[in-house]
């Protein structure tokens, strides 16, 4: 089986800084990959080479895509990432005002994408971005409404609603459930799941809390100061830490 | 008479090199804004100083010389650019739309069709039709070169889902020959459907923001729209209160305290020249 998205020898450096350093994977499609670490072990600079946003020094990101098979997406033109990115990709920022458009409306954050594609019918626009806020559990009498109205929790589903519009196969997510409240993040938590789960997709979440990666993802890798020091299925991971740095990410959890 | 102190039609010959070179690459590519380093000119930014430059720059002695300002010959920014061309380039001057080889305007295009040989010049504040949905100048290039417009929709959609309707009324956006989306200077879009295919050679000057794009003659332009909710060239309901005209765009002018208004066309020369056929309104005197 060809994998959905295959990364080898991926390193970015700032400077003399190591941003990341060499990672290599591999992600299978429906399957969902966990990134931790701490601040500043790269994770997020490993996650924004792979969507696109940085340019990595080497390496190659090989995407399976849907016309020609697997491509490297590094040495693809820019129109045809920027496409890959509206169609097949989805990223979630950490911070939904990083994601919307805050001085459009719910509904014309939904039917972006769609537009961008050629869509140019009103009523269908209108159909699929309701049908999308209903999904991620916003109220269909919000449509209309500017996100800066929303809460916080709210901004970030339709952040959700906005990425999976146009059936993505591949998210990136960075730090989903960050600044929410537990509760919020509960129900968002609950929410990515199902959809992951409905609609096969496969999805990179890069977080510092395990408790999300315990819940979503099905494998790990553990970072630090650029490296990858420890990968495998999470449970094993989380319940058997091999590597110092992971025992101890693991041991700094706090058990209520 | 003509101040020899200036060369002919205010700027040295070398900034009209550069300008029509700007203008020839407008016209080979469409829709697309092509930079220009604008100069200052005795006037305002605002006021035209971006289509007085390009007026400049295709006028030649034996041209005769139109200034329309939201349809009108004779208010402050019309009578003050043809002031500044009698007087710098002693061109011709006229009023009637048929006689003028050049025209310079500001938010209209003349209701008389134009025909082969004339050149329209608009005077833009802002070209970037992207401007508003997209703050970044680096970012709206990219788009205009990847061609990803998904966002002019997006404004479009907010319209509709606002007002019910598409409420944009004037800088209506356009796309030309399926390639650049252009904002066609503040016309209002009751103006849109003459900028395709029309005669006359269009161009459009933005001086503050330096910019300079063009429409050759009988291009294809395009107003942007929804399959549901179709492009329509709107104008008030009503008939020209002096010539009885009922297909010009209207101006409404309010004329007593008590409620009192009239309708009239907005293109003075046009409403004119229907009076002296005699054509007449109901307001007529």
């Amino acid at each position: 089986m060809t994998p959905l998205l295959s990364v080898q020898g991926l390193s970015k450096n700032y400077g003399t800084h190591i941003g990341c350093a060499d990672v290599s994977f591999e992600l299978h499609p429906g399957e969902v990959m966990g990134i931790v670490g701490e601040s500043g072990s790269g994770k997020s600079t490993l996650l924004n080479c792979m969507a696109g946003h940085l340019r990595p020094d080497t390496g190659e990101v090989v995407f399976d895509t849907r016309a020609d098979g697997p491509r490297d997406t590094l040495t693809m033109s820019e129109p045809e990432r920027r496409m890959l990115s509206r169609t097949d990709w989805a990223f979630v920022h950490q911070h939904a005002r990083d994601g919307l458009r805050m001085g459009v409306s719910a509904g014309g954050n939904v039917g972006e994408r769609l537009m961008a594609v050629g869509e140019r019918h009103y009523g269908d626009i209108r159909d699929k971005a309701t049908d999308w806020l209903a999904r991620v559990e916003i109220n269909a009498d919000r449509i209309d409404d500017r996100p800066d109205t929303f809460s916080g929790g709210m901004q970030q589903r339709l952040q959700i609603a906005r990425n999976l519009v146009t059936g993505p196969r591949l998210v990136f997510m960075d730090e989903p459930t960050g600044g929410l409240d537990v509760s919020v993040q509960a129900r968002l938590l609950d929410l990515v799941r199902g959809l992951v789960r409905d609609m096969g997709l496969s999805a990179i979440i890069v977080t510092h809390d395990l408790a999300v990666v315990r819940l979503l993802a099905d494998r790990l890798m553990v970072m630090k100061s650029g490296h990858v020091v420890e990968a495998g299925l999470t449970d094993q991971v989380l319940d058997d830490p091999q590597h110092a740095y992971s025992q101890l990410l693991v041991s700094s959890v706090l058990q209520v | 008479m003509t101040y020899q102190a200036y060369n002919f039609a205010y700027l040295d010959e070398q900034t009209k090199r550069m300008i029509r070179r700007a203008i020839l690459k407008g016209l080979a590519i469409p829709g697309y804004q092509v930079p220009f380093a604008s100069r200052e000119m005795p006037m305002p930014y605002g006021w035209g100083t971006g289509g007085v430059q390009v007026s400049a720059a295709v006028l030649t002695p034996l041209d005769r010389f139109k200034v329309i300002d939201q349809g009108a010959d004779d208010t402050t920014n019309a009578v003050s650019i043809r002031t500044f061309f009698e007087r710098t380039a002693g061109v011709e001057t006229t009023t009637t739309t048929s006689d003028a080889s050049v025209i310079q305007t500001r938010h209209r295009i003349p209701d008389e069709a134009l025909s082969e040989g004339q050149i329209l010049v608009y005077q833009v504040p802002i070209p970037e039709p992207l401007r508003f949905l997209e703050p970044r100048e680096s970012e709206t290039r990219k788009m205009h070169e990847l061609e990803e417009y998904g966002l002019m929709h997006v404004k479009l959609y907010e319209d509709i889902s606002r007002h019910g309707h598409i409420a944009t009324s004037y800088a209506y956006p356009v796309k030309v020959v399926g390639r650049y989306v252009m904002d066609p200077s503040p016309i209002p879009k009751f103006d849109n459907p003459k900028l395709g295919d029309m005669a006359a050679i269009q161009l459009f000057g933005a001086g503050r923001e330096q910019r300079i794009y063009a429409l050759p003659p009988y291009t294809e332009v395009i107003s942007l729209d929804f399959e549901d909710h179709p492009f329509e060239a709107s104008k008030a309901d009503h008939s020209c209160g002096l010539c009885g005209s009922d297909t010009s765009y209207l101006d409404e002018v309010i004329i007593d305290d008590a409620g009192g208004r009239m309708f009239v066309c907005s293109d003075t020369d046009y409403c004119n020249s229907r009076q002296v056929a005699g054509y007449k309104g109901k307001d007529a005197a």
